[in-house]
């Protein structure tokens, strides 16, 4: 079914089990992101220690894309370096937009390449993006916090 | 002529085309927006093939012709709702009609009937569109006056046990929905309209999902002021009415300023023609109002109270099919009595956009999450839900496919 193409086997599990999703009570940045259009909702804690991201954790509601995408991203982007984590951001979001042009690397996307097929289906690319959004704002605001430290 | 829905969708020419690889066109969301018929499309095309010209705007025949075009599909529009044809402005969809009157009234000056102070309320319900409730939120915020609302029962109605409370002599300004595009509530108006008129407030009607529907008659309501969008009422987008009686449009100031709306204009000052000219600057949308004088009457010919016998039909089956389906619930009223063509659901753990996201690859159209009514939502206790809206080409099987779609669903995301 075509519609097997956008739910991945490697979604639908995330969805089932997400990781990290119990906000963490210690942080350097918390954010709460909104997707207007559906009323999804994510409250996302960050820390960052020696430019290295030590923990992202949350919670929300929203379909299963938005759930497992933000599951995946927490799996991935958890222990890398932030210049590493943007990198990846920059190709997850460049996977979104390529209306299906391009294949992404899965070498640096690795389960993140399951939600490749998201970006033949328009109206769901924010659905995929409303974590990575909230982290990149949040990672934004914990390095305003570390240098005022 | 007996109804028949299936020779209704004959002249609705998007039926003959498939969706997602082939798939039958099961088309549930009229709510949002109506398909139009070959009629309604003609009519547009017609307009810029033989009688494109600046209406009101010209000394030659083509503008006679566009004058003509545009002002007869104006007494359509007052015929459809009981009114008469100054009382028709034109404008873009009924976001536009009902900014119109919140900024209209706001400009109001004191001794201007409209005229809103500080501590002049202004009621809505929770059950509102974002169109009916935030321009009445930021007017309030602008004036100074209160804004007030009906609460929602939990079972979708408007809780009226206090009405004489909520509206009251303070209250100027009403501006209700006639039927919720999210729960399918259809609003008990005879008594929110008396109480309005009793306390000397104005009464203006959400009718987007009324008149697309039901027989409504402005006079019959005794409504002051009434909205509604073409492209809802398988009519072209790009075109709303309001109506409003002659003698408040009369005093009502105009909201846009421009060309074709002044009496006269010298540098200093202007002073506006009669409405609906005052509320109609700028070139109308010519093509698309005469598109929906063709669309409302073919809606006539078809008939009013036969398009709403069939929804309730339709509306009937859909409610029972969907109770009979585990962890389906309903948000919104499940009896027939004062309830239209919308039907609102959550599905246990599915997430409504996984669920629309899946019956889509079925051809079946819904809509999914917040529907414009956010309040609404979070008020009924749910994120989102998905929405089937019924419409006069919707067949009995539409709704088996519907039913059957859901519990695929269930299945694969199990
Ligand atoms: C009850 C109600 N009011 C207002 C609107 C706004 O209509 P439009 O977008 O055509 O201005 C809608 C459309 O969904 C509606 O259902």
């Amino acid at each position: 079914m075509q519609l097997d193409n956008l739910y991945q086997e490697v979604i639908l599990d995330h969805y089932k089990h997400p990781q990290n999703k119990k906000l963490s009570p210690v942080f350097d940045a918390q954010v709460h992101h909104v997707n207007p259009s559906c009323g999804d909702e994510i409250d996302l804690n960050l820390t960052i220690n020696d430019g290295v991201i030590s923990n992202i954790s949350w919670d929300g509601v929203g379909c299963s894309i938005s759930q497992a995408s933000v599951s995946i991203l927490t799996e991935l982007l958890i222990g890398k370096k932030i210049a590493d984590a943007y990198s990846i951001l920059d190709q997850f979001v460049a996977l979104m937009q390529s209306k299906g042009a391009v294949p992404g690397d899965e070498y640096v996307l690795e389960d993140a390449i399951a939600l490749a097929g998201v970006s033949k289906y328009p109206a769901r690319i924010k659905c995929a993006l409303l974590g990575w959004m909230a982290f990149k704002d949040a990672s934004v605001q914990a390095q305003a916090k570390s240098k005022l430290d | 002529m007996t109804f028949d829905p299936l020779v209704i969708r004959k002249d609705f020419p998007i039926f003959d085309r498939k969706i997602r690889d082939g798939k039958r066109l099961v088309y549930l969301d009229s709510g949002a927006t109506s398909q139009k018929p070959s009629v309604v499309i003609d009519a547009e095309s017609n307009f810029y093939r033989n009688h494109n010209a600046a209406a009101h705007r010209g000394a030659h025949q083509l503008a006679e012709e566009a004058t003509e075009a545009l002002e007869s599909a104006r007494s359509v529009v007052a015929d459809f709702l009981g009114g008469a044809t100054d009382e028709i402005v034109f404008t873009k969809h009924s976001t536009e009609a009902l900014n119109l009157l919140a900024y209209s009234i706001g400009d109001s000056p004191a001794g201007n009937v409209f005229h809103l102070k500080a501590g002049d309320e202004v009621v809505v319900s929770e059950m509102e569109h974002h169109a009916n409730l935030i321009p009445w939120q930021q007017l309030a915020k602008r004036t100074g006056a209160v804004l007030k609302w009906f609460e929602v029962t939990p079972d979708g109605r408007l809780d009226l046990s206090d009405i004489e409370s909520v509206i009251t002599s303070r209250t100027k300004i009403v501006a209700l929905t006639h039927q919720s595009n999210v729960l399918g509530t259809i609003n008990p108006l005879a008594e929110l309209v008396k109480r309005t008129h009793d306390v000397g407030a104005i009464f203006i009607l959400d009718a987007c999902q009324s008149v697309p529907h039901m027989p409504v008659s402005v006079a019959a309501l005794d409504i002051d002021f009434l909205v509604f969008s073409g492209h809802k009422s398988v009519g072209p987008t790009g075109v709303g009415v309001l109506w409003g009686r002659a003698s408040l449009l009369a005093e009502l100031p105009p909201f846009l300023f421009g060309g074709s709306m002044i009496e006269n204009v010298t540098m200093l000052d202007a002073t506006w023609a009669p409405a609906p000219r005052k509320f109609e600057p700028g070139v109308p949308n010519m093509a698309q109002i005469v598109g929906l004088g063709v669309a409302l009457n073919y809606l006539t010919k078809i008939g009013m109270q036969e398009i709403h016998n069939h929804e309730n039909t339709i509306t009937k089956y859909a409610i029972s099919k969907l109770r009979e389906i585990e962890k389906l619930k309903i948000i919104g009223p499940t009896d027939m009595k004062l309830r239209g063509g919308a039907v609102s659901f959550t599905l246990g753990e599915i997430h409504p956009h996984d669920l629309g996201q899946f019956l889509d690859n079925s051809g079946i159209a819904v809509r999914t999450g917040h529907h414009c009514a956010w309040p609404l939502t979070r008020k009924m206790g749910v994120a989102a839900t998905t929405r089937a809206s019924f419409y006069l080409y919707n067949t009995l099987e539409d709704i088996d496919d519907l039913a059957d779609g859901v519990r695929d669903a269930q299945k694969y995301f199990a």
